[in-house]
């Protein structure tokens, strides 16, 4: 069970590189953790600081940046490449945020991404490179229900795809572990026939 | 009506399909280790809910073990901390462990095929990418996150879309010095890493079926570098001799059956791609990454690109990768210092790997400055290298023969590069910070790699060579 999502308007964070892997998003040395606690603080930790050291922030990179916040996270095409490691979905979520708009996302973190009610918004490399050129007090709205973004400064809105059953589950909190087991009886009668 | 190899096995899989929505799919093999289980049992447990076929999952310690001295306590917490868990977790649930000390243990894509446990038509999971591995034996075979391996555990099924389908035909004959790796990053530099998204990837031409199962591996492996769902290869002789007599390979009249049945396993004459490309073996040079992806390969004795020459995929960031990896638009590779040569990883760790690597070093010393790491996939690798003597050789030229695991692939345990380092690697992502925090990673197959340890540079192996 996730936090249901509806309409997220927010504010955004721009990461405007290309090809973001999952080492990015969360380094390997962070993996140790047996829960999914507490990976928001090392969301982008090499990119965040110097030599590991978090006194010593990069004043460049968006995160670090005071001018921009919100629930929205948009990045460069071919978003979440890499390994598999859902604590790359963990940290984003952890971070705060529900939204994460690119051009492209790589396969399995848009899985492990829907699976804990973080929405992953494809858009035209047109519409993402218009969000990356607005100022940073702009504000999105996602509404899922309606499949759709928008710019609120300027009204201009793009739409976005997403399986049905899987928008069910997001407006709703609900997750597969829940639809499988309620299926029981159909793995088992499927297990038998094959046997 | 005529399939793909994909399709074949797929349609045999599907327990139902949701109206407008994903497909349930059913888990023949789930493979897990120890850092992307942890929650997965949390999940199970706090759900009251049992592992409910245990005996189609099997367990192992590779990510985050050492690799020396293993046969002591992990000294380091966290590690050996999660370590203990999946020991309790898979003796809670009934789950096969070849944990630290057992002699099957070893990395999860290289001991399920030798094990003979990979077998073609299966689907398998683990909550790792590579486990696009296993499709070398005409497999589906992908990687899962966390909360899908915890609905694995739960009904042995997962929710699916059916990906695209893509083909990849290498034909023709491999010029001297190039090996599968050189294949497989030829590919990548050709399609870039975000050139499979989305699709299943089936490797097929005279090309593959010249290739080994080991060979075959390394290329299915890194499918998932071009973001595939998965990659695939039909199974034939080949695949059928390397399962034969294995420890969990079907024996008897029931081989003869499944015999009959991977027969089966091919794409028809006449079956639909979504996509087809054409690749001619002689084209393919020892391949080298420069940049920070594993699209960002080049010929060895090619020069590395500029804003002008590079593919739109990586135009972008390709000032930001060579800044990172303090090399220069135009200039030659060849030639460039080298610090570490790590061989291993789920790629390139196996015993053919270490093999090549032994008769190109055979009587040769490493450079004086290079640190040179050999890391077996498995205790079954460590142990066919030692009764082959290959330790006696690596000993000779320098190399350090470790203990099996992930090791300096991913830098989780103590095999880090340091930071500003360059290490020519076999494993298959040269991220920034993948091998180490600011190291510096140039992707190869072991045999231009064991060129390198032995000149201290990038070196184009076919010069080496007889």
């Amino acid at each position: 069970m996730s936090k249901p999502l509806n309409i997220v308007k927010s504010r955004f964070v721009p990461i405007n590189i290309e090809n973001i892997d999952t080492d990015q998003i969360i380094p390997a040395r962070f993996l140790k953790a047996t829960t999914k606690d507490g990976f928001g603080k090392n969301l982008f930790r090499d990119w965040r600081y110097y030599n590991d050291d978090e006194s010593k922030t990069r004043a460049d990179f968006p995160l670090n940046m005071s001018q921009f916040d919100g629930e929205i996270l948009v990045a460069g095409k071919n978003f979440g490449c890499g390994s598999s490691r859902e604590h790359a979905a963990w940290s984003i979520l952890d971070a705060g945020f529900r939204v994460v708009i690119s051009s492209f996302f790589a396969d399995i973190f848009k899985n492990n991404a829907l699976n804990n009610g973080v929405l992953p918004v494809q858009v035209s490399e047109d519409f993402l490179q218009r969000i990356f050129l607005q100022d940073n007090n702009t504000e999105l709205t996602v509404d899922l229900e309606k499949q759709t973004i928008t710019i609120n400064s300027t009204g201009e809105s793009d739409s976005f795809d997403i399986n049905s059953y899987k928008k069910t589950c997001l407006l709703n909190g609900y997750d597969d572990i829940d639809y499988l087991i309620s299926i029981k009886e159909d793995i088992q009668q499927f297990e038998t026939q094959r046997a | 009506m005529s399939k793909t190899l994909f399709e074949k096995i797929w349609d045999t899989h599907i327990v139902k399909t949701i109206d407008d929505g994903p497909s349930v799919l059913y888990i023949d093999k789930h493979f897990i280790h120890e850092v992307t289980s942890p929650q997965a049992f949390t999940g199970l447990n706090k759900r009251g809910l049992k592992v409910l076929r245990p005996q189609q999952v099997v367990a192992t310690a590779d990510h985050n073990v050492p690799t020396l001295n293993q046969h002591l306590p992990i000294k380091e917490d966290l590690s050996r901390k999660q370590v203990e868990a999946l020991i309790q977790n898979c003796a809670e649930h009934g789950i096969e462990l070849y944990g630290l000390g057992h002699p099957f243990q070893g990395i999860v894509h290289v001991i399920g095929p030798e094990l003979g446990i990979t077998q073609p038509g299966m689907t398998i999971v683990c909550g790792d990418s590579h486990t696009s591995t296993h499709g070398a034996f005409g497999a589906i075979a992908f990687g899962i996150g966390t909360s899908e391996v915890e609905m694995v555990f739960a009904s042995q099924c997962l929710l699916q879309s059916k990906p695209k389908l893509m083909r990849i035909t290498i034909n023709g004959e491999l010029n001297k010095g190039v090996v599968s790796k050189d294949i497989v990053l030829y590919i990548l530099s050709q399609i870039t890493a975000s050139g499979a998204t989305g699709y299943a990837v089936e490797f097929a031409g005279s090309a593959i079926r010249s290739l080994s199962m080991e060979a075959r591996m390394t290329i299915c492996n890194m499918s998932i570098e071009m973001g595939g769902r998965c990659g695939l290869i039909a199974p034939d002789e080949t695949t059928f001799d390397y399962i034969n007599g294995r420890k969990f390979a079907p024996q008897g009249a029931e081989w003869n059956k499944k015999l009959s049945e991977w027969k089966e396993l091919y794409s028809d004459a006449d079956a639909n791609f979504d996509k087809e490309i054409f690749i001619k073996a002689e084209d393919i040079q020892p391949m080298i990454t420069y940049g920070t992806n594993p699209g960002m390969g080049i010929g060895v004795s090619e020069t590395i690109p500029t804003t002008e020459t590079i593919n739109d995929n990586d135009r972008s960031g390709l000032s930001k990768s060579l800044a990172y990896m303090g090399l220069e638009q135009g200039a030659t590779i060849k030639g460039q210092k080298i610090d570490y040569v790590f061989i291993g990883s789920c790629t390139n760790s196996r015993i053919e790997d270490l093999r090549m690597v032994a008769s190109f070093v055979k009587g040769k010393k490493k450079a004086a400055d290079v640190e040179v790491w050999i890391v077996p996939g498995s205790k079954q690798v460590e142990a066919q290298a030692i009764a082959e003597g290959i330790d006696k050789i690596f000993e000779e030229a320098g190399f350090q023969l470790r203990q099996p695991g992930c090791s300096a692939c991913l830098g989780m345990n103590e095999d880090k590069i340091p930071a500003g380092k360059y290490c020519i690697s076999t494993s298959n992502r040269n991220f920034e910070g993948r091998q180490g925090a600011g190291a510096r990673t140039l992707l190869a197959s072991p045999l231009t790699a064991a060129a390198a340890a032995i000149t201290g540079v990038v070196t184009d192996v076919r010069e080496l060579l007889n």
